[in-house]
C-alpha cells in the first residue's frame, strides 16, 4: 500500500544523529585510532571520528597538541592515504615528522591565505581521496563555515581536524569532538570537550606529559 | 570494405578565418591569380551576387560590406589532418582528400558502433560540436562515395549492384569527372553517366582520355583507388596567426579553445594524452612569452585541457598585445584512465587525488601546493626543505621538534627549565653558511617546549621550533 519504505524503530534509534540515554551498548561511531591508549578509551568509537569534524583547542603552542594527531596521520600515510596540511603557522619540520613515522609522499601541505584556507579544506575533504585533512584556518572561522567543512568531512568520509585557540572553547561549534589541550602544573592535559555520541560529559582530564 | 567519405565544404573558411569567425558577408581570395579574384564567398556574399572568379573591385561594388581574406592552403591542409586525428577514433584507416574530405573503412568498425546510422549520427554530432559543416556518404567504393557525399548526406549503400545503378542515375555535372570533360561530354549529347557507362572501351578513351576511364573505374570499383592511410603524428604543434593584434586574456579564449580541441583530437587519435603543453605568444617588439601548462598526470579532455590552460593563461599578464597563440607538446604519453578497484566502494564525490590536485593549483597556483622532503644535512634549517620526497632518508636520532619556525627569533621568556641539551651543531663550513650553535629543549613559563639555541659567542636565547 504504502511504497515509502517504513524504517523500523531499531534502524531509527540506531542512528549515530540519535542519542539514547538509556541505551546501554553507545552509538555506532567509526573513528582512527588516535594512538593514544588513554585517550582512544575516552572517546566513542576509540579515537578520532571518521567523516566527521574535530576541533582541537589549545592555550599555546608548544604544549603538544600536533603530537596528539600524530600517531594517527603517521598511520595513515603509511596506508597510502594523503594527509593535507591546510595552512600550517610554521613549517612542518621533516626530521619530526619522518621521526613519527609519517611517510611524506603522502603528506601535502597547502599554502593558502585567509580567503582560500577554508575553501581548499573543504575541497580537500569532499574529495573522498584524503584521508585526513588538517587545518589551521582564520581564528575567527564562523559556525557556517564550520558546518560547511563537518558536512563536507560526512560526504567525503575523510577526518577533518582543526586547530584553534583556545579562547574559542566558549563559542558554539558544530563539530562532533572538541578537546582542549592546556598546561597546569607543568604537565599537559587533555579535556574532552564536547564529544557526539558520549553520554557523560565530565570526562576526567587527561595527562599527556609531564 | 565500406568506404565513408566525409565532405567540408566550408573548411577553406573555417581554416582561413581561424582566429576569429566570420560574420556577415565574407569571401576567399585566390592568392594564385595574378589579379586579386574571389575563391569562395560565403552564403551572406553570394546572396548579395558576389560570385567565385569575380574581380575584388567587382566584388566590393555589389558588397561594400564584403570581409575577405586570402585563401590559406596550409591552414585547410592542417585542419584537414586535425579532423583525421578525430576520424581516428572511429576507424584504423583514415585518408586525406585533397583539400576538402576524409575517407576512411568503417565496415571494419561497423560492429564496433552497433551499425552505420549509430556511427553516421556520432561522425555527425562530433562534427557539428566542432563547428564544422559537413556530408557524409559511404559504398563499397571510395570514389562513389566522395561522389555521393556531395548530394546524398548521410547515405549508405553496401550492395555494389545498387551503388552501380545509382551512379548511372547522376547527372554528369555531379560525376567528379573534370569540368572540361564534362563540358565536351554534354556537347556531344550525353546527360546521365549510364550512357557513358554503354560506351565501348576504346571510343570512351579516345573521347575523355586514359585518366577519365580511370576515373569512371573507380567510380564503379572496377579498378582499385590507392589512398594512404594516415598516419597520427607523435607530437602537437599549432599556430594560429592573429588579424591584428590580440590584447588581455579574453579574446585569446577563443584560438585558445580551437588549439586545445585540436590537441585532444590528436590525442584521442593515438589514443595518448598529454602530461605537459606550452601555450607561445609572440608579440609584435620584445620577447614572446611562454606558459608551461603541466598536470599531475596525462589528460586528453578537450574540455579540462581548455580549463586548465585558460587558468593559466588569465593569470597571465601579457606585457603587449599578441600577434599568434601557439600549442606545442613535445610528449604525448600513453593515456590511461583513472582504474578503480572493482570492490572499492565511491566515496564522496569520488574525486580522484589527480582532479583534487588539479582544482586545487587552478585556484591557488603551483606555488601553493608542496610536499615536504627531508634531506641529509645536520643544519637545522637545512634538514627539511619544500621538494619531491622519494626513498626514506632515515631521521636524525635527536629529539626534532614538530615545527620549526620559518627564522629563529629571540625567545620571549627566560626558559623555566632546560629539559635536554646541549646539543652542539657545528656544520657547513664548506658552502659558506656555517652555523654553529649550542641547543636545548626548554620549557616555557607557559608550559610549552620550545627548541632554542645559544650560540657560544651571544648568550642571548634563539627559539627555533615548538615541540607542538
Amino acid at each position: 500500500m504504502n511504497a515509502i519504505a517504513t524504517p523500523s524503530l531499531a534502524q531509527v534509534l540506531d542512528h549515530p544523529g540519535i542519542w539514547r540515554r538509556s541505551a546501554d551498548r553507545q552509538p555506532r561511531v567509526r573513528a582512527l585510532p588516535t594512538g593514544w591508549t588513554s585517550l582512544d578509551a575516552k572517546l566513542p568509537g576509540g579515537g578520532w571520528p571518521q567523516g566527521a569534524l574535530s576541533e582541537i583547542l589549545f592555550e599555546h603552542q608548544g604544549l603538544g597538541e600536533l603530537d596528539l594527531v600524530m600517531p594517527a596521520l603517521a598511520s595513515l600515510t603509511q596506508e597510502h592515504r594523503r594527509v593535507i596540511f591546510i595552512a600550517p603557522p610554521h613549517l612542518p619540520y621533516a626530521p619530526a615528522l619522518a621521526a613519527a613515522g609519517v611517510d611524506l609522499r603522502f603528506l601535502h601541505e597547502i599554502q593558502a591565505g585567509a580567503s582560500e584556507a577554508a575553501w581548499s579544506m573543504e575541497q580537500c575533504l569532499r574529495s573522498g581521496c584524503c584521508g585526513a585533512v588538517v587545518g589551521w584556518l582564520p581564528a575567527d572561522i564562523d559556525y557556517r563555515s564550520l558546518r560547511r567543512l563537518q558536512l563536507a568531512a560526512e560526504s567525503g568520509d575523510a577526518c577533518a581536524l582543526i586547530f584553534r585557540d583556545a579562547s574559542y572553547a566558549a563559542q558554539n561549534s558544530p563539530a562532533a569532538l572538541r578537546i582542549k589541550v592546556s598546561n597546569s602544573d607543568e604537565a599537559t592535559y587533555v579535556d574532552v570537550l564536547k564529544s557526539r555520541g558520549l553520554l557523560t560529559t565530565t570526562a576526567p582530564l587527561l595527562r599527556m606529559r609531564a | 570494405m565500406f568506404w565513408a567519405c566525409l565532405r567540408f565544404p566550408g573548411l577553406a573558411f573555417s581554416a582561413a578565418f581561424a582566429a576569429a569567425p566570420e560574420a556577415g558577408p565574407s569571401a576567399l581570395l585566390d592568392q594564385q591569380a595574378r589579379q586579386r579574384l574571389i575563391a569562395l564567398p560565403n552564403a551572406e556574399a553570394a546572396a548579395q551576387g558576389v560570385r567565385r572568379g569575380q574581380s575584388l573591385a567587382a566584388a566590393r561594388a555589389l558588397c561594400p560590406a564584403l570581409a575577405v581574406r586570402p585563401r590559406d592552403r596550409d591552414a585547410e591542409a592542417g585542419l584537414l589532418a586535425e579532423l583525421a586525428a578525430w576520424c581516428y577514433q572511429f576507424s584504423g584507416h583514415v585518408s586525406l582528400v585533397p583539400s576538402q574530405a576524409i575517407l576512411m573503412e568503417v565496415g571494419a568498425s561497423l560492429r564496433l558502433f552497433d551499425g552505420w546510422p549509430k556511427l553516421v549520427a556520432q561522425l555527425k554530432d562530433g562534427l557539428s560540436e566542432q563547428g564544422h559543416a559537413h556530408t557524409i556518404a559511404a559504398t563499397p567504393f571510395p570514389a562513389a562515395s566522395w561522389v555521393f557525399a556531395a548530394s546524398a548526406d548521410g547515405m549508405a549503400l553496401p550492395d555494389v549492384d545498387g551503388v552501380r545503378r545509382m551512379l548511372g542515375a547522376l547527372p554528369l555535372a555531379r560525376s567528379g569527372l573534370p569540368a572540361s570533360t564534362v563540358t565536351s561530354l554534354q556537347a556531344m549529347g550525353f546527360r546521365r553517366l549510364e550512357e557513358v557507362f554503354h560506351l565501348p572501351r576504346p571510343e570512351l578513351t579516345r573521347r575523355i582520355g586514359r585518366q577519365g576511364v580511370g576515373w569512371l573505374d573507380r567510380l564503379r570499383g572496377e579498378a582499385p583507388t590507392a589512398l594512404p592511410a594516415w598516419q597520427p603524428p607523435a607530437s602537437f604543434r599549432q599556430t594560429i596567426e592573429f588579424d591584428g593584434e590580440l590584447d588581455g586574456s579574453q579574446p585569446l579564449l577563443f584560438p585558445l579553445r580551437r588549439l586545445t580541441r585540436s590537441l585532444a583530437n590528436q590525442l584521442a587519435a593515438r589514443d595518448g594524452g598529454v602530461q605537459r603543453f606550452t601555450l607561445t605568444l609572440e608579440h609584435a617588439r620584445g620577447e614572446s612569452t611562454r606558459i608551461v601548462v603541466a598536470m599531475a598526470a596525462p589528460q586528453r579532455e578537450a574540455e579540462r585541457l581548455f580549463e586548465l590552460a585558460r587558468t593559466r593563461l588569465e593569470r597571465t599578464t601579457l606585457p603587449e598585445p599578441a600577434r599568434s597563440l601557439e600549442l606545442h607538446a613535445d610528449e604525448l604519453p600513453a593515456f590511461r584512465p583513472p582504474m578503480r578497484d572493482l570492490f572499492e566502494p565511491i566515496k564522496g564525490d569520488g574525486l580522484d587525488w589527480t582532479t583534487l590536485d588539479e582544482r586545487l593549483r587552478a585556484r591557488l597556483g603551483d606555488a601553493a601546493l608542496k610536499q615536504i622532503e627531508l634531506v641529509a644535512d645536520h643544519r637545522p634549517e637545512r634538514a627539511s626543505r619544500y621538494g619531491t620526497p622519494t626513498a626514506k632518508v632515515p631521521p636524525p636520532p635527536q629529539r626534532r621538534p614538530l615545527w620549526l619556525l620559518r627564522r629563529p627569533e629571540p625567545l620571549r621568556h627566560e626558559p623555566a627549565v632546560l629539559l635536554s641539551g646541549p646539543e652542539r651543531i657545528e656544520s657547513g663550513w664548506w658552502d659558506e653558511d656555517d652555523i654553529r650553535r649550542d641547543y636545548y629543549i626548554v620549557r616555557t613559563p607557559q608550559g610549552q617546549r620550545a627548541w632554542a639555541y645559544r650560540s657560544p659567542e651571544a648568550q642571548s636565547w634563539m627559539l627555533h621550533g615548538w615541540f607542538a
